[in-house]
């Protein structure tokens, strides 16, 4: 990854808001004067399944999927997502994962499969560079669970030459406007934490 | 003006641009979204929902022969229900321009099969064009309806999954106005009895000279030189995934990909010292090509099942030993749980599921949500074929094997419209035993709850008549037509039960809507009183999303449930099968 050229997988589980999440990603990437393309599979994910978006932007962009174990960016809403994803990302990439916990109903129900006990720590065995945040928590705090892609958005954005004003801007056109004022806030809240996260 | 636009949105913008008068379709992942670009953000131009595909493509018809430009949209197996039609519109050709899109679904993202359509437009002797970005498919849509009414005949856009989903930038164009034509009274071109379709496919021969010409000639069609001694030849979104992999090859470029421009092909393979055809599912373009002697090589290296990706065309080309190495991933995890998507908390499907399984009859299933009944822990089915198959394979099964233990057929209430009644009235005819469930959930719901004709709307938003599907059951000549709260388990075990032992067809109709659309529906949430519960797991086989593993365990370690008040919307189904009543109402829920 460089200031030219940024390949972004964001992983989640239905209804997590992943798709809302690239939307904003690749229109603040148009507007930034980049070529993008974002790719990702609807349809059964929306019934509790994995969803993910792959987000490409560069001067110029052919394919609409990343190649795998190319990514720069991994983005992950769910922890054990996140370590599933971690595939995707190359050598020295950044994974930026919420630590929220969704466990599926066929792992409750038959025993015969386990849920990380800490997808993070796993996570952070094979990378170098694991951001993981308490992004439910944080969601949880400012009043709306459904802020968790918005606050990893904001991590995100530390990572990204794009003006600071022209995510604010394409997050004003993209989200509903008496839920406008909540998500720059939860976008704040996710650029700040990642400053500190670095400093320590 | 600039905008991010999926495949199919950019359909709906390149329909607007050419002129479109009507477009009809059936709801089908992935193909759904470009009608319902089309009604929210183009109204000028009438857009409908039909029954099936079918019905679709036969409007499109009407409204081409008289006079205006037609779109139908379909899923790939969309075109198997409207194949009749298609194979003879292909002889009568159109008046008013005539488009088909067929979105394919290579890797079966949420499809039964991977069939490539691009066979369709060969079997119906017609061109079509297959973008490989957003600005193409709005690109080729406008050109497509040149080049319908230039060469007389339908067109397909082919697209897949990738293309359809997939957001680029597209540069918008203005809106034009098509030929002004009108209907015209031609029998000899649109009454297709065989005197006048022999002469018609004479037609048909020819045109297809005519469009071989013109694939020679097309923008769409194009080579790239580079200089390399290596040339591909591909379309499509593969054609993305080769130049991502090897941007510095020789390409040429299939954007018509039917019929192909053989002379042009033969000049690039005799230009280079190796070419290799990189197409996604069958050899279409390789077997064509072979078959004219020319020497191309293609899927021995990048096979033909599933998707393409540009990993998979990287491996292909190291194998073909053009490429030295390939970039592989480096990080790896173990095998993990899998995710597979369940039915949504409240969904009033789990309720006739639950039943069926403590039946532990045969069940026939069908296409939409509730084939998720499938799925670990409900296990509830055992067949699925294609949009409305569950009535006809239930009276199969039954007059095989008897009714012993019964045979129930379970069909969605938009999938009963669209190809079930026939098999309904085939039970009643052929005095069969099958007891059939229609699921009623009042919506199109596995595409995003689309309306359809028993939910009393358009597609454009107008309130309709509304089909009233015990009527129609009973005048199809079904005695015992009987109502069932879908959320009232023992009365699920007993209705079905008794339409089973019950001589003839029997229909039983469930009456609670879909829990999203089209407004979520919320009640009061359960929760779980853990000194109460035993960790008996019975909750947890009804696969309700909202329930899961708590961290407390009984003395043998088996987890107690919880449930996430932010998913149960209160459906009530985890309590009525709760052995301690553990599971309560949260107002009546007192902590010790």
């Amino acid at each position: 990854m460089n200031d030219n050229s940024y390949d972004i997988l964001i992983v989640g589980v239905g209804g997590q808001g992943v798709l809302l999440a690239s939307e904003i990603l690749s229109e603040a990437a148009m507007s930034a004067g980049f070529d993008v393309k974002k790719s990702e599979i609807h349809g059964m994910s929306q019934r509790g399944g994995v969803v993910s978006s792959h987000v490409r932007i560069a001067p110029k962009v052919y394919s609409p999927t990343i190649q795998e174990g190319q990514a720069d960016i991994l983005l992950s809403f769910e922890q054990a997502e996140g370590l599933r994803a971690i595939t995707w990302l190359k050598k020295g990439g950044i994974a930026i994962v919420s630590r929220t916990t969704l466990i599926p109903a066929i792992v409750t129900s038959s025993r015969k499969y386990h849920y990380p006990l800490d997808a993070v720590a796993e996570m952070k065995k094979k990378l170098n560079r694991v951001i993981g945040v308490e992004a439910d928590k944080i969601a949880g705090e400012l009043g709306n669970p459904r802020l968790v892609n918005t606050i990893l958005l904001g991590i995100l954005s530390n990572y990204m030459s794009f003006d600071y004003d022209l995510w604010i801007e394409t997050i004003k056109s993209k989200v509903k406007p008496k839920l406008v004022d909540i998500n720059i806030t939860a976008f704040k809240r996710g650029r700040d934490i990642s400053l500190s996260a670095v400093k320590a | 003006m600039r905008e991010l636009l999926s495949g199919n949105e950019a359909v709906a913008r390149g329909a607007y641009e050419a002129g479109v008068a009507l477009a009809a379709s059936y709801p089908g992942t992935p193909s759904t979204e470009i009608l319902e670009t089309l009604a929210e953000r183009f109204p000028s131009i009438y857009s409908q929902w039909s029954p099936n595909e079918k019905v679709a493509f036969e409007v499109g018809i009407g409204a081409s022969i008289g006079g205006g430009r037609a779109l139908v949209t379909m899923k790939h197996v969309g075109l198997n229900v409207a194949a009749d039609p298609f194979m003879t519109f292909t002889y009568t050709g159109v008046n008013g321009g005539f488009v088909i899109v067929s979105c394919d679904d290579p890797e079966m993202h949420s499809s039964q099969n991977e069939q490539d359509n691009r066979f369709f437009a060969r079997f119906g002797q017609i061109p079509f064009l297959e973008p490989s970005d957003s600005q193409e498919a709005k690109d080729m849509l406008i050109t497509a309806y040149e080049m319908s009414e230039l060469f007389d005949t339908p067109v397909m856009l082919r697209m897949v999954t990738r293309i359809s989903h997939s957001k680029g930038i597209v540069e918008l164009g203005e809106t034009v106005h098509g030929p002004d034509k009108r209907f015209v009274k031609d029998p000899s071109k649109y009454v297709m009895i065989p005197s006048n379709a022999r002469k018609r496919h004479v037609v048909v021969d020819q045109r297809l000279e005519k469009l071989a010409r013109f694939a020679e000639e097309t923008r769409f069609n194009t080579v790239e030189l580079n200089g390399s001694r290596i040339g591909i030849i591909t379309g499509g979104v593969a054609y993305q995934y080769a130049k991502e992999i090897a941007p510095d090859l020789d390409y040429l470029k299939l954007g018509m990909g039917y019929p192909l421009p053989m002379r042009k092909i033969e000049q690039f393979v005799n230009g280079h010292e190796r070419v290799f055809v990189i197409e996604e599912l069958e050899p279409f373009y390789e077997d064509q090509i072979k078959a004219v002697g020319l020497k191309v090589e293609g899927k021995r290296y990048f096979g033909r099942l599933g998707e393409l990706s540009p990993f998979r065309v990287a491996q292909g080309l190291k194998e073909t030993g053009v490429l030295d190495r390939v970039e592989t991933p480096t990080i790896s995890v173990d095998e993990m749980f899998p995710r597979p998507p369940v039915l949504c908390p409240g969904c009033p499907h789990r309720g006739a599921f639950m039943a069926l399984k403590k039946l532990g009859v045969a069940v026939t299933g069908d296409i939409g949500c509730y084939t998720l009944g499938v799925m670990e822990p409900l296990n509830a089915l055992d067949t699925c074929i294609c949009m409305g198959a569950s009535i006809g394979n239930a009276i199969g099964m039954e007059k095989v094997k008897g009714s012993e233990k019964g045979t129930v057929a379970v069909i969605g209430d938009s999938t009963f419209v669209h190809s079930g009644i026939t098999g309904l009235l085939d039970a009643v005819y052929n005095k069969s035993n099958v007891t059939v469930i229609i699921l009623d959930n009042r919506a199109t719901a596995m595409t995003g709850g689309q309306q359809h004709p028993a939910t009393g709307q358009t597609l454009m938003g107008e309130p309709t008549s509304r089909l009233n599907l015990v009527n129609l059951c009973k005048a199809l000549g079904v005695e015992s037509v009987r109502e069932l709260d879908a959320y009232n388990y023992d009365a699920a075990l007993h209705m079905i039960s008794e339409e089973m032992q019950r001589p003839g067809p029997s229909v039983i109709i469930t009456s609670r809507p879909c829990v999203l659309m089209p407004v979520r529906i919320m009640d009061e949430p359960y929760v779980v009183d853990l000194d109460l519960c035993t960790a008996c797991s019975a909750c947890f086989r009804i696969s309700c999303p909202a329930i899961a593993a708590s961290s407390e365990t009984n003395k043998h370690g088996h987890p107690k449930a919880v449930i996430d008040e932010t998913l149960c919307t209160g459906c009530t189904l985890c309590a009525q099968v709760c052995p301690p009543e553990a599971i309560i109402l949260k107002s009546q829920y007192v902590k010790a």
